[in-house]
């Protein structure tokens, strides 16, 4: 086990850069997972910590030793491919316990970890197939004991889950980390999926553009997103963004007159200044027609997702979505909703970082957080 | 979904695949069926009327020493230059995948030696290894006669080997590195991440996995250096010295048209057609089994 400095890394092909000093402390023995959009420069920042992309400026400390130098085998690093990267020649046994031939280990012993590998991630009956003979779980699951059998102090996931299907992921999700506490290795996962990353992580780092965005824990990513990207990228259904400008201490204008209530103690703002005011459609709360500070919307639509219901309407002429548990709600009929002032986000529409008052905290989920 | 062209019209279909099929019959099955008819039957060489003598012509060559020379020496320079030629491409094709600094450049000017016409390859090769002038002699200026390709038998076999595997490896050598360019990235990667350095990784992984393009090759370098082994052959030993480069395409030509007895050549045309395609079947049979298809 180890832990992982990542310090002023940069990347860049010839001239175009694909990170932008990136600074990053992986504890031993955390479950980090790294969520962006495709092309943020996830991947390149795993495969800079496997040794399988060059380090163009800063460097990557591997409990505690400098590996930018080393080759990928002296790292002792070990990484499930997205593609799994299964050698088709060779059966699953060989896949699994092709690390240990390298190393020169006897054939008893080697024959004897692969054995108690394949139970570990129940292969026992497939050790004499080949690859092409498997599903796409199963193929998965040789990845992951061909990464595991050699004890490495670093597991590496590149988006391991994205070609199975979606009940297989679920499942392979709850392996996965039902692994990592049984094997409690410092392991690092790429995804673009939200709730692989909420669900897997002990700590998100959200990147975009080839920086990051905001590092912690999923819980307070949710809660308290640092950037308008990590709100909308974080959550589904996703946040509600409506653009609007601060016409008072205590209020924010929508482009065609609505205006939003604000809390004044929690929010530092310059009247003028354009906003971008989040909701989470789950935070929205239906009222009486006639209470207080109501906005009376149409509902255009809504998607009934089982335990709770989506709602589609507009709010000063943007798409806002209503989540709400049981609610009986029709299409084309009117919905009276307060938005609570302790639960909405503020972010600066130029810079998109979150407008908030030292100390300050959103709604109830934060407390959860703390 | 069904690829292959329906015609309805017989006459276009027959009229569009005519050329083809005149170009294969007039080339190919016309010479074919004038040899085997040939090598039936005594021709003279200078017009009149031919012979048919069943057998003989077979009895004649299959007793002939010197036949039986050239059969041997045949299987030496196919074995030999087969292996360095599959070699040395496996090798640069190898190197250039790795993309090191100037491979494009080198991967452009591999292939160039295929381009090149056999005769025009011997000639090249000629004067390179002639003992007098070539840079051999320099050699054989500190160790008189070491090197003499006209006067022994071995160096006149590893000239013409050389020589030919020179112009075969270019063709290989883009055949695997197409076969390894196909291999994904990530199989490379993730042996690199179990350990294996770049030799070991060429390997378990890479080698294994052209095994299918190996096979490929290897039939047709085989069958290459059976038949197509002539130009290099009259151009720089022709023959000698005592034989020991009388590969079985040469003496066909020779004995056909040095020596002008047709029915002999004919007769070896025959042995020698026979010989590939007995060779091809084998291989495809027995060797192309033990291939796996990733």
């Amino acid at each position: 086990m180890a832990d992982i400095a990542i310090r002023n890394v940069e990347k860049s092909y010839s001239k175009t850069a694909v990170l932008h000093g990136i600074n990053l402390e992986i504890i031993d023995g955390e479950f980090l997972v790294i969520l962006g959009p495709s092309g943020c420069g996830k991947s390149t920042l795993l495969r800079m910590i496997a040794g399988l992309e060059g380090i163009t400026r800063g460097e990557i400390a591997i409990g505690g030793r400098v590996v930018n130098a080393l080759e990928p085998r002296e790292r002792g690093c070990a990484m499930v491919f997205q593609n799994y990267a299964l050698y088709p020649h060779m059966t699953v046994g060989e896949n699994i316990g092709y690390a240990l031939k390298v190393a020169g280990l006897p054939k008893v012993e080697r024959e004897r970890r692969v054995a108690e590998i394949a139970q570990i991630v129940g292969l026992e009956a497939f050790l004499a197939r080949r690859p092409s003979e498997l599903s796409g779980g199963q193929r998965q699951r040789v990845a992951m004991g061909r990464a595991m059998i050699r004890e490495p102090k670093v597991f590496l996931f590149d988006e391991p889950l994205s070609n199975l299907d979606a009940k297989l992921r679920v499942q392979m999700r709850l392996e996965i980390r039902r692994l990592h506490q049984r094997l409690k290795a410092t392991s690092v996962f790429v995804t673009h999926d939200q709730i692989e990353a909420m669900s897997l992580a002990d700590r998100i780092v959200v990147m975009n553009q080839g920086r990051i965005e905001q590092a912690g824990p999923p819980r307070q990513l949710y809660a308290e997103p640092a950037t308008r990207f990590v709100a909308s990228f974080l959550g589904a259904p996703a946040m509600n963004l409506l653009p609007a400008t601060i016409v008072a201490k205590d209020r924010a204008r929508m482009a065609d007159g609505t205006e939003i209530a604000l809390d004044p103690g929690r929010f530092v703002v310059e009247i003028g200044q354009a906003v971008e005011i989040g909701i989470r459609p789950e935070d929205v709360m239906i009222v009486w027609p006639g209470s207080e500070g109501a906005h009376a919307l149409e509902v255009e639509f809504t998607e009934d997702m089982g335990s709770s219901r989506l709602i589609h309407t507009r709010l000063g002429g943007m798409e806002f979505t209503v989540l709400q548990p049981t609610a009986q709600i029709e299409a084309q009929s009117t919905l009276h909703i307060n938005l609570p002032e302790n639960v909405i986000h503020l972010f600066d529409a130029r810079t998109g970082s979150r407008l908030i008052r030292a100390g300050a905290t959103i709604g109830t989920l934060a407390s959860a957080a703390a | 979904m069904d690829r292959r062209a329906t015609f309805s019209n017989l006459w276009l279909a027959g009229a569009l695949v005519a050329p083809q099929i005149l170009l294969v019959v007039v080339f190919f099955y016309w010479p074919t069926l004038q040899a085997l008819y040939w090598a039936f039957s005594t021709q003279p060489p200078f017009g009149g009327t031919n012979q048919w003598v069943g057998w003989q012509n077979f009895q004649q060559i299959f007793a002939d020493a010197v036949y039986w020379n050239s059969v041997r020496v045949s299987i030496i320079f196919a074995i030999l230059s087969t292996a360095l030629s599959i070699g040395m491409a496996l090798l640069l094709a190898l190197m250039i995948d790795r993309q090191l600094a100037g491979h494009k450049a080198y991967r452009f000017v591999y292939f160039w030696p295929y381009a090149i016409a056999a005769p025009a390859v011997g000639l090249a090769f000629r004067f390179i290894f002639a003992p007098d002038a070539g840079f051999v002699s320099a050699i054989n200026q500190l160790a008189p006669n070491l090197w003499n390709p006209a006067l022994k038998g071995w160096d006149a076999m590893i000239l013409i080997v050389i020589a030919n595997s020179w112009k075969m490896m270019a063709y290989n050598f883009i055949f695997f590195l197409a076969a390894l360019q196909s291999i994904p990235r990530g199989l490379i990667e993730a042996a690199a991440m179990d350990g294996s350095g770049v030799l070991r990784r060429a390997r378990d992984i890479q080698i294994p996995l052209l095994a299918p393009t190996l096979f490929f090759l290897l039939v047709i370098n085989v069958t290459e250096s059976f038949v197509d082994s002539f130009g290099i052959v009259d151009i720089t030993t022709g023959g000698g010295p005592a034989r020991a480069t009388d590969l079985m395409v040469f003496k066909i030509y020779s004995d056909g048209f040095k020596g002008l007895d047709y029915s002999m050549a004919a007769a070896q045309s025959i042995v020698l057609m026979l010989l590939v395609i007995g060779l091809t079947f084998v291989q495809f049979r027995y060797i192309e089994k033990r291939v796996h298809y990733a």
